[in-house]
């Protein structure tokens, strides 16, 4: 590993914080990110030289706002840049700057910065370009390839998608005890899209998107590590490194979909796993449960199985139901319906989900449960007529070669049976 | 005597590492481990989850509060800990040196002797 790539680590590493502090100096996006950019080209011609600073984001920070005021002072042509000497001298002065520098503001730079992407008027997936160009400083060339977008496309999506933010007006008032629950929720909500963006992929893509997972958990580290006592917070990083856990088994070599149930589960990720779970009961002991706590208590479950069997269907169906009353969801209850699947039969599953058709007529996963019951009902004609929905809404190759297995095989036993009856 | 190294590093650092650059740190630091495991002299050796996954249970006015984390405001974290035989302080001095040699992190090693060592085997 060469130094530059630590180095780079370093840098990415400090960048929420850098860019929140700018962003707080400047009360604008572009002048922040070019006084991080311009601090960062200075970072790494003086790091290797002068060796790492003690703490990289206070460098960044204090070398990104001179430059910053000294680039509007040039544009008014009042004074030069100062010279690159002057400012690597500053590595004595470092410790103690770390201390003048935003100790109290740290926590709500960061949040502003991811808040300020989350704007309602942008549609989930800019809001989702945005985050991981600003906050995690990702290429524009990284995030078009995992959204599977020409580079140019997403490079204007993201402009957009600024000057739209710009526009907004940044909320620089130091937030209140509310807003800043009401920010670390809107912040919460689009660190999971995030994550459900590199989740939901088939076999082929799942290396392109793996990154989106990845990001995502490291923002839910992040917020956290500054709100370590909220548990809803605990719990949306529990559930988002149980849920990733599970990568390495969730497609076979030929990029199919290995249900959870045939998932090899001795390449789950142990360590994720681990620390998943011990977040799940931190978060249960507050006693103050939210929707995130509730999705990772049921990922802690499948997690808690060693084989398929041993998962506690009943438990999940509990948790499903009080999921239910939290977030009142068509799909929540047709998640709920796999669980009661499982305690009290297809029939009492089946007619859970009957009443949603209308809500979900265009969601494939509906029918895919759908055809699934009927055909363990042995109502095969009806499930085939509910698989060929689902093949038609289909989001990815592999959902629908899934799909295609159980028409395949509904079709032979049709076959097997018509060829019996002119036997006899 | 048995001594304990307890290593302290930002977590904010460690934690930022990628797969690669993580595994490359810890590939060097077995190597400087299996020295001393050949010899007889390494004890039980463990790497701690993030203090996110943390929890303290302390005592306030005779009863016991269970806390998360710990909240410490400092730049540095409990991440783990070596159990080694040494001679004298020398010999532990220079185990953490080299252990601090091939980790990037910066951080320090706390070097203590073990007044009570009761390593039960545990199935993990």
């Amino acid at each position: 590993m060469t130094e530059l790539a630590w180095i780079s680590t370093a840098i990415s590493n400090a960048r929420p914080q850098a860019m929140g502090a700018l962003l707080r100096y400047f009360r604008d996006l572009d002048a922040a990110e070019e006084a991080f950019q311009d601090a960062c080209l200075r970072a790494l011609k003086n790091w290797p030289k002068n060796g790492p600073p003690r703490d990289p984001a206070a460098w960044l920070i204090f070398v990104g706002r001179n430059s910053g005021i000294d680039a509007v002072r040039k544009r008014a042509k009042q004074a030069p840049m100062p010279e690159e000497d002057q400012i690597s001298d500053l590595e004595d002065a470092e410790s103690d700057m770390a201390e003048r520098l935003d100790g109290e503001h740290y926590r709500d730079d960061i949040l502003r910065l991811l808040f300020i992407c989350c704007h309602p008027d942008l549609p989930a997936t800019q809001q989702i370009a945005v985050a991981l160009r600003i906050v995690s400083g990702i290429t524009v060339k990284q995030i078009a390839r995992a959204f599977l977008v020409g580079e140019s496309a997403m490079e204007q999506r993201i402009t957009r998608a600024k000057a739209r933010i710009a526009d907004a007006g940044v909320p620089f008032e130091t937030p209140g005890p509310v807003e800043r629950s009401e920010r670390l929720a809107a912040v919460a909500a689009m660190v999971y899209l995030i994550f459900n963006e590199g989740y939901s992929t088939n076999g082929g893509e799942a290396p392109a998107r793996a990154p989106l997972c990845e990001e995502a958990i490291r923002l839910a580290r992040l917020l956290l590590r500054l709100f370590q006592a909220e548990p809803e917070i605990m719990g949306l990083t529990a559930l988002l490194l149980l849920q990733h856990a599970r990568a390495p088994a969730r497609f076979d070599e030929n990029g199919e979909i290995v249900l959870l149930e045939n998932q090899d589960r001795s390449l789950w990720s142990r360590k994720m796993i681990d620390e998943g779970l011990a977040l799940v009961d931190k978060a249960l002991r507050h006693r103050k449960p939210g929707p995130y706590q509730v999705q990772a208590a049921i990922a802690a479950l499948h997690a808690r199985a060693a084989v398929a069997e041993d998962t506690d269907w009943a438990e999940i169906d509990l948790l499903y139901g009080l999921l239910e009353q939290m977030q009142p969801s068509p799909v929540v209850t047709l998640n709920r319906a796999v669980a009661v699947s499982k305690v009290r039969g297809p029939e009492a599953a089946l007619a859970m989900i009957e009443p949603l058709e209308e809500r979900l007529s265009g969601y494939f996963h509906f029918f895919g449960l759908r055809g699934g019951l009927l055909m363990q009902l042995g109502r095969n004609e009806e499930a085939r007529v509910a698989f060929d929905r689902a093949i038609a809404l289909a989001n990815t190759a592999a959902e629908a070669a899934h799909i295609r297995i159980h028409i395949d095989r509904l079709i032979k036993e049709s076959a097997e049976k018509s060829s019996l009856q002119k036997a006899r | 005597m048995l001594y304990a190294i307890l290593c302290y590093a930002s977590e904010d650092v460690v934690c930022s590492w990628s797969k690669e650059q993580d595994d490359e740190v810890m590939a060097k630091l077995i190597d400087v481990q299996d020295k001393y495991a050949k010899a007889g002299r390494l004890g039980p050796v463990a790497r701690l989850l993030p203090t996110t996954a943390a929890t303290t249970l302390r005592k306030v006015k005779g009863e016991a509060v269970v806390l998360d984390g710990p909240f410490a405001e400092t730049k540095e974290q409990f991440l783990g800990f070596y159990t080694l035989e040494c001679r004298d302080l020398d010999e532990a001095v220079e185990f953490a040196r080299e252990l601090s040699e091939v980790n990037p992190s910066g951080g320090s090693y706390e070097i203590r002797p073990v007044s009570l060592f009761n390593p039960t085997k545990v199935a993990v």
